[in-house]
C-alpha cells in the first residue's frame, strides 16, 4: 500500500510533456474557481459576445450554463440566449464550416473542453499574448501559439497591443550606485493608450473569467464531484473503521 | 489458537454494525447505477414544450397526431357546437364524466369540455390509449359504426376496442381504465399553443 | 477454534434456510463447492500485505464490468458520435460522469493491482512448480488485459484516442511481408476509422470481458487445486494434523476475508475514490490532454505517448534504433517488444533455483529483481517523455537490464548459494 502511495504520488507532481506550450513561452498561472458564480456570469457574457461568433460549446447546453451559473431562464433567454435557440439546446454558433475554413484556414476549434486540451494556464496566456503583425494575414500575431490563424477578438477590450522595446532590470544591481541595473530589452507587449475599453486589471480580470467560464464548460460537473467525494471518502473512512475492528476480531483468534 | 479470547457478543455486534454500514455503502454505489436511467439532459431537451398553429384548424377538424411531445402523438381537435352540445347528454354512458382522476389533466381541464374555459372549443389530447398504449382513430361522425352502432363521435381504439368521447372521456365498459391523458397546454395568442408546458409547470 | 455456528439457537429462519440448502445440495454441490474454495480452503498463515492484490483486481475486474455495461447503455460506437457520446455521459446522463471516471480511472487500477500482483508471484517464486499453470493462466489474463485496455483506449475516439491506436497498429506493419496486408487487415481500411471502432468495440465490451473472465475462472481454479504459495515459499501441505489440515494454515474464510481482505479493500477503495472523485485525470496520467479533442486524422498531436501502464513496452519498442541481419530498426523494436511481453510466460521455467522465496535465495537473484525494478520503472518513465538520444540510450539500458533478468536466470539461479528453507513456516 506505501509503494502504491508513492507511485500515486509520484504521478500527481510530474506533468507529461503533451501539457507544455507549444512556443515554450512563459505561461502566467491561472486558477479557476468555479465557485466564484460572478465571475462565471461575466465569463459566459463575454464568450456570448465575442467568442461564440466563431466557437461553440457544442457539449454545453445553455439551460446547464443558466441552472449552474445561477442566471435566472428569462434573463438568461434575454441577454444571453443566441435569437433562434432554446434553452435545452447546445451552444453552438451557425457558422459554416466550409466558409470558416476559407476565411481563417481552419475551422475554428469547438471550445467546450479547451482548458482540458491546453490547461487553464495556456488558455489564459493566450488570450493576452495577441500584438500587432502587420506581416500576418489578420494583422496580428500571438505569443503563446505564434502564428495563430485568429484574429484578437477582444481587442476592443483591450486596446491596440504592439511589441516594445524598453528599459528593463536585468536582475542584478549596480556596483556603484546601488541601482538594480537595467538594459534595453525586447518582446514585451504594451497596450497603445486609451485605445481599448477596459484598463490592463480589467482586461486580465474580464480574461480570467472568460477563461474561468470556459474552464466550467470544460467540467461543469467538477464541484458536484468534489461535494460527492468528501462524502464518500469520510463514509469509507467509516467503514474502514467497522471492518478493521471485525478483522482485528478473527486475526486476534489464529495470531 | 486461542479459543479463549473469542468473545462471540462483541464479535456479533460488530458483524451486525459493520453489515450495516456496508449495506448502507451498497446502496449508495447503487444510486448512480439507478439514476443514470433517468431521462437524461438530451431527453429533457428533446421532451421539451412544443408549438402547434390553430389558426388554419377548420371546426370539427383534427390537428395531428403531428406535433409530437416527449415523442408522444398530440392530438388538437376544434369542436364544433353541435359537438360540445352533446357531450352532456353521454355522461351516464362514461366511466369518469366529471374527470375525477386529477393524473389525467391539469385542473383547468378538469370539465366537461376537457379544455380550457376560454376556449372551450379546443381540446388538447395526448393521443395514447390509457389501456395499453395504442394510438386511437379520431371518428367525429354522428352515425352507425362497425364498432358502435349508436355511436355519437369521438376516438376508437383498435388494439382492443376501447371508446372515448370528444373530449377523450372514456366509456363505461371497454378496456380502457381512464380518459385520455390532457397534457400541460397554454395559448401565447390566438393562433399558438405551447404543449407541455402552462403557468404552474413553467 | 470454536465453533460459532452451532452455539446459536437455530429458529424457524435457520431452520428453513437449511431447508432450502438441503434442497439445492440434493441437486448441486452447494456446501461442498462454499467449503472447497473458502471456509475449508487453508491459506498459509504467513500471507503478507503482497497477497492483497490477487483480491483487490478481483474488486477491479467488477468496478470495470458494472461500470462498462452501464456505459454501453449510452455510448454510440460511431466515427462521428462516439467522442459526442462520451461528452453526454459525462454531461447529461444523471451521474455519468462518475460511472466514466470510475471506468477510466478503474483501467489503471487494474493494471497497478496487477502488476504488484505479478511482482508478488516474482519476488516470491509462485510460479514454481506445482504453480506453472496458474503462472501461465495469470499471463493470458495480463494479455487479455492488454488487449481489453488498448481497444477500450480507442473508444472515446479522442485525438489520443486515435493516434495512439495508429502507432500500435502500424506496429504490425513491422511484420515482414506480410506487415502492410495485416496493417489493413485488422484496421479493415486503410485508416484508423469507423470500421475498426466498430470491430474494437464488439472486442471490447464482448469477446475480451468474456475470455478475461473465464481465464480468471480457471486461475482460481488451478490455485486452489493447489494451494497457494507463501512468502517463504514452503511446502505448507507436507505437515498435516490428524483431520489433513496443513498445520500452517487457517481458512481462507474468515481469517483471510474478514480478517484481512475486507479491511484492506475499504482502504483500497478509499485511495482509488479520492483518484476518481479528486483527480479523475491522475495529471494526464490516467487521462491524457489531447483526448479532450475529437480524433483528427489530420493533426497529430505534438506528442504521443500511450497510457502509463504500456510505456515500459513502448519505450523498448522504441529502444530499437539499429537494422540488424538485413531487418529494419522498426523489425527489431517489434521483436524487442513481443519478446519483452512473452518472456515472463516461462519464467517457470527459466528459474533453476532450489529455493522458490526471495528470502532463501542468494545476492544475485536479490540484485537481479531490484535491477529488473528499476529497469521497469525507468523504461515506464522513458515511455511518457518524448524521445531524445540520451533517453534513447537510457531506454536500450533500461531494455538490456529487463532482458538480463529474464536470460540470464536459468544461470544466476544456479550457480548462486541459498538459505535453507525452514521445514515449517517460521513464527
Amino acid at each position: 500500500m506505501k509503494r502504491f502511495l508513492m507511485i500515486l504520488g509520484f504521478c500527481a507532481l510530474t506533468t507529461p510533456a503533451a501539457m507544455a506550450s507549444d512556443s515554450g513561452v512563459h505561461l502566467e498561472p491561472m486558477e479557476p474557481d468555479h465557485r466564484d458564480l460572478p465571475s462565471l456570469q461575466h465569463g459566459a457574457k463575454l464568450f456570448m459576445n465575442y467568442c461564440l461568433g466563431c466557437h461553440s460549446l457544442e457539449h454545453q447546453r445553455h439551460v446547464r450554463s443558466a441552472e449552474d451559473l445561477g442566471i435566472p431562464t428569462d434573463l438568461y433567454q434575454a441577454s444571453l440566449l443566441p435569437a433562434g435557440a432554446d434553452m435545452g439546446s447546445h451552444i453552438t454558433n451557425a457558422m459554416p464550416a466550409e466558409g470558416a475554413k476559407n476565411w481563417f484556414g481552419a475551422q475554428p476549434p469547438d471550445l467546450s473542453m479547451v482548458t482540458r486540451v491546453r490547461g487553464t494556464d495556456w488558455v489564459y496566456s493566450y488570450l493576452k499574448g495577441f500584438y500587432l503583425d502587420p506581416s500576418r494575414p489578420l494583422g496580428v500575431n500571438n505569443d503563446v501559439l505564434p502564428n495563430a490563424g485568429m484574429p484578437h477578438a477582444l481587442i476592443e477590450l483591450q486596446g491596440v497591443p504592439r511589441k516594445v522595446c524598453k528599459q528593463a532590470p536585468e536582475g542584478g544591481r549596480d556596483g556603484l550606485s546601488g541601482q538594480p541595473m537595467t538594459s534595453e530589452q525586447c518582446g514585451f507587449i504594451e497596450v497603445e493608450a486609451g485605445t481599448g475599453l477596459l484598463s490592463a486589471e480589467e482586461y486580465d480580470a474580464a480574461v480570467y473569467d472568460l477563461v474561468n467560464f470556459l474552464d466550467y464548460t470544460g467540467e461543469p460537473y467538477r464541484l458536484d464531484r468534489q461535494r460527492i467525494g468528501v462524502y464518500v471518502i469520510l463514509f469509507l473512512l467509516v467503514l474502514y473503521v467497522f471492518t478493521w475492528l471485525l478483522g482485528r476480531e478473527y486475526q486476534k483468534e489464529v495470531h | 489458537m486461542s479459543n479463549g479470547e473469542v468473545n462471540l457478543a462483541r464479535r456479533r455486534f460488530l458483524i451486525g454494525a459493520t453489515s450495516v454500514v456496508g449495506g448502507a455503502g451498497v446502496v449508495g454505489a447503487a444510486v448512480p447505477f439507478l439514476a443514470s436511467w433517468q431521462p437524461s439532459a438530451k431527453a429533457k431537451a428533446l421532451g421539451a414544450p412544443v408549438r402547434a398553429d390553430v389558426s388554419k384548424l377548420r371546426p370539427g377538424e383534427i390537428l395531428g397526431p403531428l406535433p409530437e411531445w416527449r415523442g408522444k402523438p398530440i392530438f388538437v381537435v376544434k369542436r364544433t357546437d353541435a359537438m360540445l352540445d352533446q357531450l352532456e347528454a353521454l355522461e351516464p354512458m362514461l366511466a369518469d364524466p366529471g374527470s375525477a382522476r386529477p393524473s389525467q389533466q391539469p385542473s383547468y381541464a378538469a370539465n366537461r369540455w376537457r379544455a380550457r374555459e376560454e376556449r372551450k372549443d379546443l381540446s388538447v389530447l395526448i393521443g395514447i390509449c390509457t389501456h395499453l398504449g395504442c394510438s386511437p382513430k379520431y371518428y367525429p361522425e354522428v352515425g352507425p359504426q362497425a364498432f358502435d352502432g349508436n355511436w355519437k363521435g369521438g376516438f376508437f381504439c383498435p388494439c382492443h376496442g376501447s371508446k372515448f368521447d370528444l373530449s377523450g372521456r372514456v366509456y363505461a365498459g371497454v378496456p380502457a381504465p381512464s380518459n385520455l391523458e390532457v397534457p400541460p397546454y397554454t395559448f401565447e395568442s390566438d393562433a399558438i399553443i405551447l404543449i407541455g408546458e402552462d403557468e404552474e409547470s413553467a | 477454534m470454536s465453533d460459532v455456528k452451532s452455539s446459536e439457537k437455530p429458529g424457524a429462519v435457520m431452520a428453513g434456510v437449511t431447508q432450502v440448502v438441503d434442497w439445492i445440495d440434493a441437486r448441486m454441490p452447494l456446501v461442498e463447492t462454499y467449503e472447497y474454495h473458502m471456509s475449508r480452503y487453508w491459506a498459509p498463515k504467513n500471507f503478507n500485505l503482497w497477497y492483497i492484490f490477487g483480491v483487490l483486481s478481483m474488486v477491479v475486474l467488477v468496478n470495470q464490468l458494472l461500470t462498462g455495461i452501464w456505459l454501453t447503455m449510452s455510448y454510440v460506437p460511431a466515427g462521428d458520435k462516439a467522442f459526442a457520446s462520451v461528452e453526454y455521459i459525462m454531461r447529461d446522463v444523471e451521474f455519468g460522469w462518475l460511472l466514466r471516471y470510475l471506468h477510466s480511472s478503474g483501467a489503471s487500477a487494474f493494471f497497478i493491482v496487477v502488476y504488484l500482483h505479478m511482482f508478488r508471484g516474482m519476488m516470491y517464486g509462485s510460479y514454481r512448480k506445482p504453480r506453472e499453470l496458474i503462472w501461465l493462466f495469470g499471463m493470458a489474463i495480463f494479455l487479455v488485459l492488454m488487449a481489453e485496455g488498448f481497444m477500450g483506449y480507442l473508444l472515446p475516439w479522442g485525438n489520443m484516442s486515435y493516434w495512439g491506436a495508429q502507432v500500435i497498429v502500424s506496429l504490425v506493419g513491422a511484420i515482414p511481408v506480410v506487415g502492410a496486408d495485416m496493417m489493413e487487415w485488422v484496421r479493415g481500411d486503410f485508416l484508423m476509422s469507423e470500421i475498426t471502432l466498430n470491430r474494437f468495440f464488439a472486442l471490447h465490451v464482448v469477446a475480451l470481458p468474456i475470455m478475461l473472465i473465464m481465464l480468471v475462472f480457471l486461475h482460481i481454479v488451478a490455485l486452489h487445486h493447489v494451494g497457494s504459495n507463501n512468502p517463504d515459499g514452503i511446502d505448507v501441505k507436507k505437515h498435516k494434523d490428524e483431520n489433513g489440515k496443513p498445520l500452517d494454515t487457517i481458512a481462507f474464510h474468515p481469517y483471510y476475508t474478514i480478517g484481512h481482505d475486507l479491511p484492506a479493500i475499504v482502504l483500497f477503495l478509499i485511495v482509488f475514490c479520492s483518484v476518481v472523485f479528486f483527480a479523475p485525470e491522475m495529471g494526464g496520467y490516467f487521462l491524457e490532454p489531447p483526448n479532450f479533442e475529437q480524433a483528427n486524422p489530420l493533426k497529430t498531436p505534438d506528442h504521443i505517448a500511450p497510457v502509463w501502464y504500456y510505456t515500459p513496452f513502448y519505450a523498448m519498442l522504441r529502444a530499437a534504433t539499429y537494422p540488424l541481419f538485413g531487418m529494419d530498426a522498426k523489425f527489431w523494436g517489434f521483436v524487442v517488444m513481443v519478446g519483452a511481453i512473452a518472456l515472463p510466460v516461462v519464467l517457470p521455467w527459466l528459474d533453476r533455483s532450489p529455493v522458490k522465496s526471495m528470502r532463501y535465495k542468494g545476492a544475485i537473484s536479490k540484485g537481479m529483481l531490484a535491477m529488473f525494478i528499476v529497469s521497469f520503472f525507468l523504461l515506464g518513465w522513458l515511455g511518457t517523455q518524448a524521445a531524445s538520444p540520451f533517453y534513447t540510450l537510457l531506454a536500450q539500458v533500461g531494455t538490456a537490464g529487463y532482458f538480463a533478468y529474464f536470460v540470464l536466470m536459468p544461470w544466476y539461479t544456479r550457480v548462486e548459494k541459498t538459505k535453507p528453507v525452514p521445514e515449517r513456516v517460521p513464527a
